[in-house]
């Protein structure tokens, strides 16, 4: 086990059950090993009884009953592989425009995007859309597979077309990496195992590709941001005075001696002493869970923020965010709702919506200033007091947001600061 | 590659702390749902790190079956009086006792379901806003779809397709009186995970994860405990055997497997070469294809 050198990618895959989606998966976990005898001879019956001969690998990520019983993904579903080399989380979300809420949830938080696209049919709107998407949340890495490369004699043009027509698109998106492969995912070339039918493709097979991606730039190791979610006073013997601030490092690296500044209040202090579990340690970095204590006793809350004292986020009241409307109840103008930024929560209020977002053909429209769900829309907000933000392309943890309805206490809207 | 990475194992870790240190900042009566397993002494284990210095500061309850591994109670006891935390017990038997559920009956009876009323009663009694389990989503289908923070209506019911949405590290734990929530902070880690952390941080754990003799029954393949609770089949006969359990749950439904791991070592190493999921020797989660998805709904953890 070589569980020290391992590190954990999150990715999402982006495509309908027709892509071949949900067989790509089955083929990763089914060729990775990380099917079990159960599940698998549960998966073979059922095949059986809808008279397919063989596996079905797309059962595989078979979910809820009424998901089964449509044939179609209705939420994020979570599968969990590792191999040698990593461990994997899979995002697995539906790929159809009414479930764009829940592309954007999966997309949050993972290191690279597998976006499908069927070798017959090529670029289409959807693959657009997915992409889009992809770069909107500004996944670091993105892996187009093209897929049922069999059924098209796995014919080099083809792939190179479709090749050629999805970088004329993605030229006009921020992507920071994307790759291609070529695979067919029922048979199982270039997924895990090289292809013997693709010999012209010199790339290597899609869990190759995964296992390697370069991912440790994926946080922000610059900017170091701490949000306080909790203090923590011990008041027993031995910890009398000890004032921890407990937080996830949200970006960058702290050591034990820094110069820090305690937002909003201004205050300076330096990192007395940092905690991971019952561990000391001199120094640590995002996402590290720690707890840090300083050398002035500082009034410091949830919400509150420890940065370096030369490199602040901006304090604002204002900004423009591109946010993506979750919930069934549209956006009720000049509504009040409840901001969640790191570990801060404030009112805030939906002042103008600038445009919206045609996410197929990347369009903006500023006349129509509903908000329904799924559309994507730069807004300005306001909030009744400063919020501690980075830009989301600098700083995911600092650049994200979500509204909460105060009425329902659900979560409407995610907002990614601009 | 640079030094300031974390292996998979301590990002895990991380974001599990991350998720109790949220819990208890967001509710007011959060407690930790604890049944003795390995999942909810992993969950204990990482809250003690999520609040160092300062001690647990969540309850620990437990919805006692009556038809327990003695192994597990004294385990119970033991951590409950190391942590100095609060225990809560809800009774299974005083729930059939006072009516509120009826024992079911033939030879595969067992009182998983009926845990459900008591675990609500409990929740309600105790005015808990926040039960903190160790569900993981690679238990089950039903389970893979489940968030950090899952909400439950002021029946204690799940609604599968009714999520409120997860981005980033946002957790919205916001509520109505009444209403309730779950907490899964070990939501990411898969059984092997648990195995590789709980013997690198040398966490102790119940014996009866460790190869031992046993006297138990053969049924619906896999090794049934003998205890007191269990009704024999004409057919079945009680002999003794090497086993270890993957799981702990009910006495009378939990199966063991045969075994000579009788180390944290060589249970990682056996773990890691099994073929068959954990809770396939769960009788509770064969009873049908949806038999947990209608359970969760229900308010089962």
């Amino acid at each position: 086990m070589k569980i020290d050198k391992n590190q954990l990618l999150r990715f999402t895959t982006a495509g309908s059950v027709d892509d071949g989606k949900s067989t790509l998966i089955g083929r990763l976990l089914y060729d990775s090993k990380s099917i079990f005898e159960d599940q698998l001879s549960s998966v073979e019956s059922t095949s059986k009884k809808k008279g397919i001969e063989g596996v079905d690998l797309a059962l595989f990520t078979d979910g809820l009953k009424d998901e089964r019983e449509q044939g179609i993904t209705i939420d994020v579903a979570y599968r969990y592989f590792t191999t040698p080399k990593r461990k994997f989380i899979i995002a697995d979300t539906p790929g159809h425009i009414q479930y764009t809420r829940n592309m954007v949830t999966g997309a949050s938080t993972a290191n690279a995007a597998v976006i499908l696209i069927d070798a017959r049919h090529g670029v289409i709107e959807q693959t657009k859309r997915h992409t889009f998407i992809a770069s909107l949340l500004n996944i670091p890495h993105i892996i187009v597979c093209i897929n049922k490369m069999d059924l098209v004699d796995y014919k080099e043009e083809v792939y190179n077309d479709i090749v050629s027509q999805f970088e004329e698109f993605a030229s006009k998106l921020l992507i920071q990496d994307i790759a291609f492969v070529p695979i067919s995912a029922l048979v199982g070339d270039n997924v895990v195992n090289r292809s013997e039918n693709m010999k012209w493709y010199q790339g290597s097979p899609l869990l190759r590709l995964l296992e390697t991606l370069h991912i440790s730039s994926d946080i922000n190791k610059i900017d170091s941001r701490f949000p306080v979610q909790t203090v923590l006073r011990p008041q027993k013997e031995g910890f009398i005075d000890y004032r921890g601030y407990a937080g996830r490092i949200a970006s960058g690296i702290y050591r034990v001696g820094d110069e820090v500044a305690v937002l909003p209040s201004g205050f300076t202090s330096k990192i007395k002493s940092m905690n991971a579990g019952e561990h000391e340690v001199d120094e640590a970095f995002a996402p590290m869970s720690v707890a840090m204590t300083l050398e002035d006793d500082i009034d410091i809350s949830r919400g509150d923020m420890i940065v370096r004292k030369n490199n602040q986020p901006e304090a604002l009241q204002e900004f423009d965010v591109m946010l993506c409307w979750l919930s069934a109840e549209s956006a009720k103008p000049r509504a009040k709702y409840v901001i969640m930024h790191t570990s801060n929560e404030k009112k805030a209020m939906i002042k103008e919506v600038v445009y919206k977002m045609n996410v197929n053909t990347f369009e903006r429209d500023g006349d129509d200033t509903s908000l329904n769900m799924n559309d994507i829309a730069r807004v300005k907000i306001r909030t009744t007091h400063r919020l501690l933000v980075d830009s989301y392309r600098e700083n995911r943890n600092t650049g994200s947001l979500i509204l909460i309805d105060d009425q329902t206490k659900d979560t409407v809207a995610a907002g990614m600061i601009l | 590659m640079n030094k300031y990475y974390l292996n998979y194992l301590d990002e895990l870790e991380s974001e599990a702390i991350f998720i109790l240190r949220e819990v208890w900042a967001q509710f007011q009566n959060p407690v930790i749902l604890f049944s003795g397993g390995k999942d909810s002494i992993l969950v204990t284990h990482l809250a003690k790190k999520a609040f160092y210095p300062a001690k647990v500061p969540f309850p620990l309850m437990h919805v006692d079956t009556g038809h327990n591994f003695p192994e597990t109670i004294n385990f119970r006891d033991d951590l409950v009086q190391k942590l100095g935390a609060q225990l809560i017990v809800g009774s299974v038997q005083k729930s059939i006792d006072e009516g509120r559920v009826a024992e079911e009956k033939g030879k595969n009876a067992t009182r998983n379901a009926l845990q459900i009323t008591t675990l609500l009663d409990t929740i309600e009694e105790h005015k808990i806003d926040c039960a903190i389990g160790g569900g993981r989503r690679d238990e089950e289908k039903a389970r893979a779809k489940e968030r950090f923070f899952s909400h439950r209506d002021d029946f204690g019911q799940w609604d599968p397709k009714n999520q409120r949405p997860e981005l980033w590290n946002l957790l919205n734990g916001k509520h109505f009186e009444g209403e309730h929530f779950r907490a899964f902070p070990i939501s990411n880690w898969t059984e092997m995970d648990v195995w590789n952390y709980l013997l690198r941080k040398e966490i102790e754990i119940p014996s009866l994860y460790i190869a031992h003799e046993r006297e138990v029954v053969w049924r619906n393949g896999s090794w049934i405990p003998n205890s007191e609770y269990l009704q024999l089949g004409e057919q079945e006969q009680v002999v003794k055997k090497k086993v270890r359990f993957r799981t702990l749950g009910d006495i009378t439904i939990t199966g063991g497997i045969e075994s000579d791991a009788d180390t944290m070592e060589k249970i990682v190493e056996e773990v890691s070469t099994m073929r068959q999921t954990e809770r396939g020797n769960r009788s509770d989660d064969k009873r049908s294809e949806t038999a947990m998805e209608d359970r969760k709904k229900e308010g089962y953890f």
